[in-house]
């Protein structure tokens, strides 16, 4: 396999973040100053020289508000995706082709938002929904018959597979339950010593069949930002590098946000498994590389539906590569070790890279026992999907 | 409508287009049109200006039997909407003529709800009011 030319390139070498809570008390914007000042004092690099930004087209805090808030004189790269949490990880790969090809030497990305105590996406559709255009032209399709939520789209993916393959609520209930295992043991989380039990799970009350409350992740305020440079320089910088040895985004047929109903498999995620070889090219690995995942889990079911479109496992034989103990610290592929969306917090996927740096570095609260090479985080599904691949220094 | 029945609800105005016009003033006067490619005559839905196979802008349309099975469901509870009655069944149906489409079901129990049954399109003005699909039991069936 030959690598892509950015692969090794740039690295992350800082990440920050503010408290993950329900109410933060202070202004988005705040969130991303305080998030870039932490992601940048972690990475031992001065303000000023931050010369770029990537973030999501979500994102409520435009990087000319950060720059001038915190006084940084000049920006010589910005971009931004779409697609929320799809494209979590697609900034990551701007700032390393920004780094790799020598446009910027310091691009941060951050995503910061009172998601709770503000609006909230689990309440219904965003204030941009009513922007009568192209881009929310497929809510014609869906939101008069119900269809508000993210958890009510995704609902008939999610009812179909368990038709299909014979994986029950508490299968899905089991990666609630690992989740916030993980965040019982890390200080960070919402869910700090608040461990569940699948009861627990089967209990909660029904969001949207076969969803559960606890299959549903948080909503969340707070901001993470990180630092991303050349590999060469992140060796000289206080702590190891991740080095980003690849990054990718996808689409697949018939793309619709949340609702690629027209396909005949509604339960596959082409666009998954388009990242999926993308990655594997890039980094010259394939899933039998990767030591430790962060999958995105804004809900339960698309945690199982990521490992077989990697091909960690085969399809409709997640809920026994799950069951089987796969995704515990000491397994074959420790899963979510911060506690997820589910346990840690709701920063749209992006405290799910930092957790994937901790990985790289040893630092994770959950740290498995055997070493961690290379490290996947991915973004959302079924919605446009983008993915990294962190590998230690060599 | 007087302020008491006024429904505040959360569904977004439709989009309406010179891509999908044709659609909804078919629902508002009772009928299920799907867009058909005017050179290869694949049908395509949700609407959409050119054929995704041949790339043809030409398009006119077919009135659907609107005959379905269930292809998916799911049951909402929450968030609840003024527009709905909750628990709110909605299904993904497979037309006879082979394209999908989403509606609320109507007059089917969630016990009753079965991967591939039979069910109908018909029409009503749902409470944000708009005329739109909703699927029921087939008419001559046994409910
Ligand atoms: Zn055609």
């Amino acid at each position: 396999m030959t690598r892509a030319g950015f692969s090794g390139a740039a690295a992350i070498a800082g990440i920050g973040a503010t408290e993950f809570s329900k109410n933060s008390g202070r202004s988005e914007w705040q969130l991303a100053c305080e998030c870039v000042l932490a992601a940048l004092d972690d990475a031992g690099i001065d303000v000023a020289e931050v010369d770029g930004f990537s973030l999501f087209t979500m994102e409520n805090n435009p990087e000319i508000a950060v720059a001038r808030a915190l006084g940084i004189p000049q920006l010589s790269f910005f971009s931004r995706i779409p697609h929320g949490g799809g494209g979590a990880c697609a900034p990551v790969q701007q700032a390393a082709l920004a780094v790799a090809a020598g446009v910027a030497d310091v691009v941060v990305v951050y995503r910061a938002f009172n998601e709770r105590s503000g609006h909230r996406f689990g309440a219904g559709p965003p204030p941009f929904a009513y922007n009568p255009s192209t881009d929310q032209e497929y809510r014609n399709w869906i939101n008069p018959y119900g269809l508000l939520t993210p958890a009510q789209q995704e609902a008939f993916l999610a009812m179909l597979y368990m038709h299909k393959y014979g994986a029950t609520s508490e299968d899905f209930g089991r990666i609630s339950v690992l989740s916030r295992k993980h965040a019982a043991n890390n200080p960070k989380a919402w869910f700090y010593q608040r461990p569940i039990t699948l009861e627990d799970h089967q209990n909660s009350r029904w969001i949207a069949e076969p969803l559960h409350l606890l299959d549903c992740c948080q909503e969340s305020d707070g901001g993470q930002a990180l630092v991303i440079v050349s590999t060469e320089r992140a060796r000289d910088l206080p702590n190891p590098p991740a080095v980003i040895r690849a990054a990718a985004q996808g689409v697949g047929p018939q793309q619709i946000s949340m609702s690629s109903y027209s396909r005949a498999d509604i339960d596959r995620l082409p666009e998954v498994n388009l990242v999926a070889e993308q990655l594997w090219r890039q980094a010259g690995l394939g899933p039998e590389g990767i030591d430790a995942a962060v999958l995105y889990d804004a809900f339960t079911p698309m945690v199982l539906l990521q490992l077989e479109e990697y091909g960690f496992c085969g399809i409709g034989e997640a809920k026994d590569f799950v069951a089987d103990g796969n995704l515990e610290v000491d397994g074959r592929l420790p899963v979510n070790t911060h506690g997820g969306q589910l346990g840690e917090g709701y920063i749209h996927g992006v405290n799910g890279i930092a957790e994937g740096v901790r990985l790289i570095r040893g630092t994770s609260t959950n740290q498995p026992a055997k070493p961690v090479e290379h490290v996947l985080v991915t973004g959302g599904s079924p919605v446009p999907h983008s993915a990294i691949v962190l590998g230690t220094d060599d | 409508m007087n302020e008491e029945t006024v429904v505040r609800t959360a569904v977004p105005r439709l989009v309406v287009t010179q891509d999908n016009e044709f659609w909804f003033r078919a629902a508002r006067e009772g009928r299920l049109e799907i867009q058909r490619c005017a050179d290869c005559h694949v049908l395509r839905h949700p609407p959409a200006p050119v054929c995704p196979e041949c790339r043809s802008f030409d398009w006119d349309t077919v009135e659907s039997s609107r005959r379905c099975t269930l292809h998916s469901y799911t049951v909402l509870h929450y968030p609840r909407d003024d527009a709905f009655d909750y628990p709110l069944t909605v299904g993904l149906v497979d037309l006879e003529e082979g394209i999908r489409l989403v509606a609320d079901i109507a007059g089917v129990d969630r016990d009753e709800l079965e991967f591939g049954m039979e069910l109908e399109v018909g029409f009503t003005e749902h409470a944000h009011g708009e005329i739109l699909p909703q699927l029921r039991r087939p008419r001559g069936s046994r409910s």
